[in-house]
């Protein structure tokens, strides 16, 4: 007999509740989006927040962490859509498009419709429109209930939709950059959904910024779509400011002989939980997962990651590499699924941590769930300090110990970042690798 | 003249097991001594006590570089004043590139001695000279540190480092160990052009053989942690025939 144990919302649930109410007649939306907003707010006022009896959150309790349920940012000023634009990340090549504090910044942002084969579309015009690409808001979402993403889908509203048309080769990166900038908190929820058609070519890029000393939270939800024969590289950049919480949900679907490579670079927010559901539809595709996370002080930082062989011939590599220093947490949960019909599956999942601090601490928890019979699957996990003989080596040839230090960690991340293809891009998060080794010295 | 390194009465320990027992030597600018001696003498505890490996303890004696007190410095300190260990068995860094590993030592010995770092091109330049000298693929210099390279090309990495960073004081631990004729005698061609007035060297070895190609001015036997006999390089023929055991008796 299951016993439903009566919840009683915390003051931040309770708070999100009404805030939800207060969005959904706010901001109406019709038709079937609509409706998954209902269901989404009806789903938090069941759940509320996962807290760590929930097994996928036991390292991370989301009620214990989320104490305050700062408002909505509200609409967006010139003076901080001037700071965000010159504090964004900048990607070389790029084409940028801009959330202020959880609002598109229209004239700062590379807004494309369908030019050269790629569109990018604002989510409420989408959406008012009647777009078909904003009907696709929810496709991708899991079975179970997650708590961040059910909150993000109730307050739907800001976001993004990019549809790339088949066969296009896009050769600039699309850049989603997201930056607050105010000085009291507040909370953004953005949804970017994308569509990368049949045999077409993109790198997208979502970064995440914002000011230190403001315990804002930033709640954000993409819905990536690989058709057959695409090939899509995707880079997250999460550098928010060192009081927000970080609150991501990435879904992916793969189609038949698709390439996906994603890479998530985290180093930012005092905490962050970022939950991947990753699931091959399709046969013979490849999907590489990596990751490099560097933490300090005593931020807390969890990738979370379900990747779901659904089918038959696919190979998936991940490769998560974090950095801790001082008294930092660092979570890293992979489990990848191979379905009964899933045969020939190859799949590896690594999970290294180096701890430079000595309260610094590392769950790992790489799992395997396999109901086919012929496969190749492994994972593993380590967890260790930088090793003293090679440290050794590198100041007998006259290199002091905090830079041999530095570039011993910089060449620990540096076995993942290589794996990321564009040129502009790995450079890019070697810098920034580099800036964050250089504020630790 | 100052001695270019003096070593009086050293003593050292490792994990708590008396390894150096009162070692004495001098090497003055421009000599080349060879320290031979049988497994477990304490040759590769010398070399490491020298360069600054944590884990040895120092029980006694002194060391003097260029009259300056050897271990109230760092190894990066020691390195930048001019003390070069070649390693027997150099590490492995994956993920650093070995130019960018080659760039950091100098720049940080330079900057040390309060000297200008040297540019990006003429590093290229230099590190280009050195290489071809000693036989070095230039692809060799983009792959991480070590990484997959063989015996031979391990100790001409060694080596390449050596004639970079130009020390005034070289340590060769075993250089010749895991090495064919071919590559050893291309390492030894590269010891030999850093011969110079100014610099001396100390080569460690278990074989005579590699010093027919490193020819030196003094040969030590050490054994049980102590020098015990003290020549010219006919010491190391003799040695060759007749081995290490009377040392061994000696030092029990």
């Amino acid at each position: 007999m299951n016993v439903v144990t009566p919840q009683i919302r915390t003051a931040a649930e309770q708070a999100l509740v009404d805030a939800v109410d207060q969005h959904l007649a706010a901001v109406p939306i019709a038709g079937r989006v609509g409706e998954l907003r209902r269901a989404a707010a009806a789903a938090f006022a069941t759940h509320g927040l996962p807290h760590r009896r929930v097994e996928e959150w036991k390292y991370t309790d989301l009620r214990a962490i989320l104490r305050e349920a700062p408002p909505l940012a509200g609409p967006l000023d010139a003076a901080s859509e001037a700071e965000a634009t010159f504090k964004a990340l900048s990607v070389p090549g790029a084409k940028r498009i801009l959330f202020v504090n959880g609002a598109l910044a229209r004239p700062a942002s590379d807004l494309l419709a369908l030019e050269g084969g790629i569109a990018a579309l604002p989510l409420d015009s989408a959406l008012a429109a009647g777009e078909p690409m904003a009907d696709r808001v929810g496709a991708l979402a899991p079975q179970r209930y997650d708590g961040p993403l059910a909150l993000n889908t109730a307050f739907l509203g800001e976001g993004l939709v990019v549809r790339v048309a088949a066969h296009a080769k896009i050769a600039a990166p699309l850049h989603i950059a997201n930056v607050f900038t105010k000085d009291d908190p507040a909370t953004t929820y953005g949804r970017v959904v994308v569509l990368v058609e049949e045999g077409a070519q993109v790198t997208l890029v979502e970064s995440f910024q914002g000011r230190d000393g403001v315990a804002y939270q930033t709640n954000s939800a993409l819905e990536l779509s690989v058709a057959d024969g695409a090939h899509v590289d995707y880079v997250r950049v999460q550098e928010e400011g060192d009081a927000a919480l970080h609150l991501g949900t990435v879904m992916l679907e793969i189609g038949r002989n698709a390439q996906f490579h994603s890479f998530t670079q985290t180093s930012g927010a005092r905490a962050s939980r970022v939950s991947v559901y990753g699931r091959f539809s399709g046969t013979h595709s490849h999907a590489g997962l990596r990751g490099a996370t560097l933490l300090k002080g005593r931020q807390h930082a969890d990738t979370t990651l379900l990747l779901d062989h659904a089918v038959g011939h696919c190979e998936s590599r991940e490769l998560f590499k974090t950095v801790l220093a001082d008294e930092s947490h660092g979570v890293f949960q992979g489990k990848i699924v191979v379905r009964p019909d899933a045969q020939k599956t190859d799949g590896r999942m690594m999970s290294r941590a180096l701890l430079l601090g000595e309260t610094a601490e590392m769950d790992n928890k790489p799992e395997l769930e396999i109901f086919a019979d012929d496969v190749q699957c492994g994972h593993g996990a380590t967890a260790g300090e930088l090793d003293e003989d090679l440290l050794f080596y590198l100041k007998a040839r006259g290199i002091p110990q905090k830079e041999a230090e530095a570039l011993l960690v910089q060449a620990f991340v540096g076995e993942a970042i290589e794996f990321v293809e564009h040129d502009a891009l790995r450079e890019l998060l070697i810098a920034r690798a580099e800036a964050w080794l250089a504020r630790r010295a | 003249m100052t001695a270019l390194l003096e070593i009086r009465d050293l003593k050292a320990e490792v994990a708590g097991r008396q390894i150096l027992n009162g070692l004495s030597l001098t090497v003055n600018k421009g000599e080349i001594h060879a320290i031979m001696g049988p497994n477990g003498a304490g040759k590769s505890t010398l070399s490491y006590v020298l360069a600054g490996k944590p884990g040895y303890e120092i029980t006694g004696g002194e060391v003097l570089l260029n009259g300056e007190d050897l271990f109230a410095m760092a190894a990066d300190e020691r390195a930048a004043k001019g003390l070069f260990l070649a390693f027997q068995y150099p590490l492995e860094i994956p993920g650093v590139a070995t130019l960018t590993f080659l760039r950091a030592a100098l720049n940080a010995q330079r900057r040390k001695r309060g000297e200008e770092e040297l540019s990006s091109p003429d590093l290229m330049k230099r590190v280009r000279e050195l290489s071809k000298k000693l036989g070095i693929d230039p692809d060799m210099l983009r792959r991480p540190l070590n990484v997959g390279f063989s015996g031979g090309e391990k100790k001409r990495n060694e080596t390449l480092q050596m004639a970079l960073l130009e020390p005034l004081l070289c340590v060769l631990d075993e250089t010749d160990s895991g090495l064919d004729i071919d590559a050893l005698k291309v390492v030894a061609n590269g010891v030999n052009q850093l011969r110079a007035p100014e610099r001396g060297m100390i080569v460690i070895t278990h074989y005579q053989r590699l010093l027919d190609y490193i020819v030196p001015d003094v040969v030590h036997v050490l054994a049980a942690g102590r020098i015990v006999e003290t020549g010219g390089k006919d010491l190391a023929l003799q040695l060759e025939a007749t081995g290490y055991a009377q040392y061994q008796g000696e030092a029990a």
